[in-house]
């Protein structure tokens, strides 16, 4: 009886650490970003004041304008390319290696290695770069997401019925859009989810192909910038916005495709 | 399936692949590149200035990572513990740092460490009156960035095997008279062995190649490899290094997880094994 419940207090004490670790940073942010004053020696007021002040700044508004055009285009690409190739793998069945090497690389690749590898490929094509180099990188590691999601619910997915559809005289497509995709639009919409929150996210690769000049900046680049110039109390309310985005968007995801992310 | 895989072979592998083939390739005079084939550029990752860099960079992710496993198992530990109807509720708040901006994680160390940050200000809280502790710019902070960053993934790891361990495997070494501490250590850490090594290795690529955490925690001067490669092609304009230091970062990688692979089978064997002597 003691030992259970010195064992309990233990358990208790070490999830409250935690969580106290990994929550205390981010709450002391959202504070902040409501603090008249802006500094964290002292509060001195709610305000919404630096939320004020980040609407009428034009460098954040291009670059959060920047950044949702990238990723509302690389998650399109990324969505269709991504189901499709998670649909030809699981059908076939044919998981050779190479093939799932390909699929997982761009999970695993280093950042900065597939930033400069990017970099020196579009360079040597001569390819001016911008917004459409970033959305082509993005698309890369955005669609091997989309397409694990996906697979992982294509996994219970009975085939059977798609061979139903077709002997009862349904066209590919009719079978696609009448059988197959109900069953997996869940997943679709989660890995949309995933690779639009990764997208609005990415900094290095996009840092590297946006080439040079401020048309191109996305929001992860200007906060770099306002970070290496030093704090702002502005920072604190973009963060708090953008955080509230990625993790709305992937509360959904995850409310639509129980536990799939997570592995 | 074509249109993805012609994608990822156009822009990953044949990009991969010229990255490669510029390691091999001299620096030109004016920082262009000159196509004369060469092995030097490797031969200068091995240069004690660059292994140096190389070795600070591996520690610095072996401690993250060392740091991260310790109080992830604990975490997933305690998680695997709660009541079940809690447990997917703590998994997901575990996890949902993770999926906020790296970015801003890592930013918010800044306002912590900082001089006038968060921690000096409770330590004069607390009567300190002395200079306020240079804690930002340092190794430590750069280290507590990385743990910081990557403790939910480990979180996860390590619950996958633990929430899967059946409780009668604990109950009989109990009853066998095996110590708490004793059953810990010979059947429940080998069978959660697989959990912790993805996690393990999940950290140690992801700190060993890290950009940002050292460029902004560790001030500026700071290098890790991935500040190395940047610096090679966006200010010293010698690609062909840049390459090729790219390419042994790539190397560690394939090591470490081939590492990894080996620990997993020998897990699986083991956990086969201890199946088989408790059916016998």
């Amino acid at each position: 009886m003691t030992h259970s419940f010195t064992r309990t207090l233990g358990m208790r004490t070490i999830l409250i650490l935690v969580f106290a670790f990994l929550y205390i940073p981010i709450a002391v942010l959202v504070a902040l970003s409501f603090n008249e004053g802006g500094l964290p020696t002292a509060w001195s007021g709610f305000s919404l004041k630096w939320y004020v002040s980040l609407a009428s700044n034009s460098a954040i508004l291009s670059a959060a304008l920047n950044t949702l055009i990238v990723a509302l285009v690389s998650t399109a690409i990324a969505t269709l390319l991504g189901t499709l190739l998670a649909i030809g793998v699981e059908m076939r069945r044919q998981y050779g290696k190479g093939l799932e090497a390909l699929i997982f690389a761009p999970m695993i690749i280093p950042d900065i290695v597939l930033a400069i590898a990017l970099l020196s490929f579009f360079s040597m094509l001569n390819l001016t770069m911008g917004l459409h180099t970033i959305i082509l990188a993005h698309v890369v590691f955005n669609l091997a997401f989309v397409c694990s999601v996906v697979r992982a619910r294509l996994k219970s997915f009975d085939w059977s019925i798609v061979e139903a559809s077709a002997d009862l005289g349904a066209s590919a497509l009719t079978t696609f859009r009448r059988v197959t995709l109900p069953v997996i639009l869940p997943a679709v919409i989660a890995g949309a989810l995933l690779a639009f929150t990764l997208s609005v996210d990415e900094f290095i690769i996009a840092f590297f192909t946006a080439g040079a000049g401020r048309a191109s900046t996305t929001l992860p680049m200007q906060i770099y910038a306002m970070i290496r110039f030093g704090i702002t109390p502005e920072i604190n309310a973009l963060a708090t916005i953008v955080m509230a985005v990625s993790i709305t968007a992937l509360t959904l995801s995850q409310r639509l495709n129980r536990g799939i992310i997570g592995q | 399936m074509a249109p993805a895989l012609v994608w990822l072979t156009a822009l990953m592998v044949v990009p991969c692949a010229l990255v490669l083939a510029l390691a091999f390739f001299r620096r030109g005079i004016y920082g262009g590149i000159d196509y004369t084939f060469t092995l030097e550029n490797f031969g200068l990752v091995f240069d004690p200035l660059y292994a140096g860099i190389f070795l600070k960079s591996a520690r610095i992710a072996g401690t993250a990572t060392l740091i991260a496993v310790v109080i992830g198992y604990a975490a997933a530990y305690a998680i695997a513990a709660a009541p079940r109807r809690w447990q997917p509720v703590f998994l997901f708040f575990a996890v949902l740092p993770f999926w906020s901006n790296y970015l801003i994680r890592t930013y918010a160390w800044i306002v912590l460490l900082n001089r006038e940050g968060l921690i000096t200000q409770l330590l004069r809280w607390f009567g300190y009156t002395g200079e306020p502790p240079s804690m930002l710019y340092t190794e430590g902070a750069v280290i507590a960035g990385l743990v910081y960053n990557y403790l939910p993934f480990v979180i996860l790891a390590c619950y996958a095997p633990l929430s899967r361990l059946n409780p009668e495997l604990a109950e009989a070494s109990r009853d066998l008279g095996a110590s708490a501490a004793t059953t810990f250590r010979r059947v429940i850490l080998p069978l959660t062995v697989p959990g912790i090594a993805a996690g393990a290795v999940f950290v140690f690529v992801l700190s060993i190649g890290n950009f940002v955490t050292p460029a902004l925690l560790g001030g500026g001067r700071f290098q890790m490899i991935g500040n190395l490669v940047y610096d090679q092609f966006l200010t010293a304009n010698d690609w062909p290094f840049g390459a090729a230091l790219a390419m042994a970062l790539i190397a560690i990688m394939l090591l470490v997880l081939m590492a990894q692979a080996l620990a997993a089978d020998r897990a699986a064997g083991r956990a086969a094994e201890a199946r088989g002597d408790a059916d016998g």
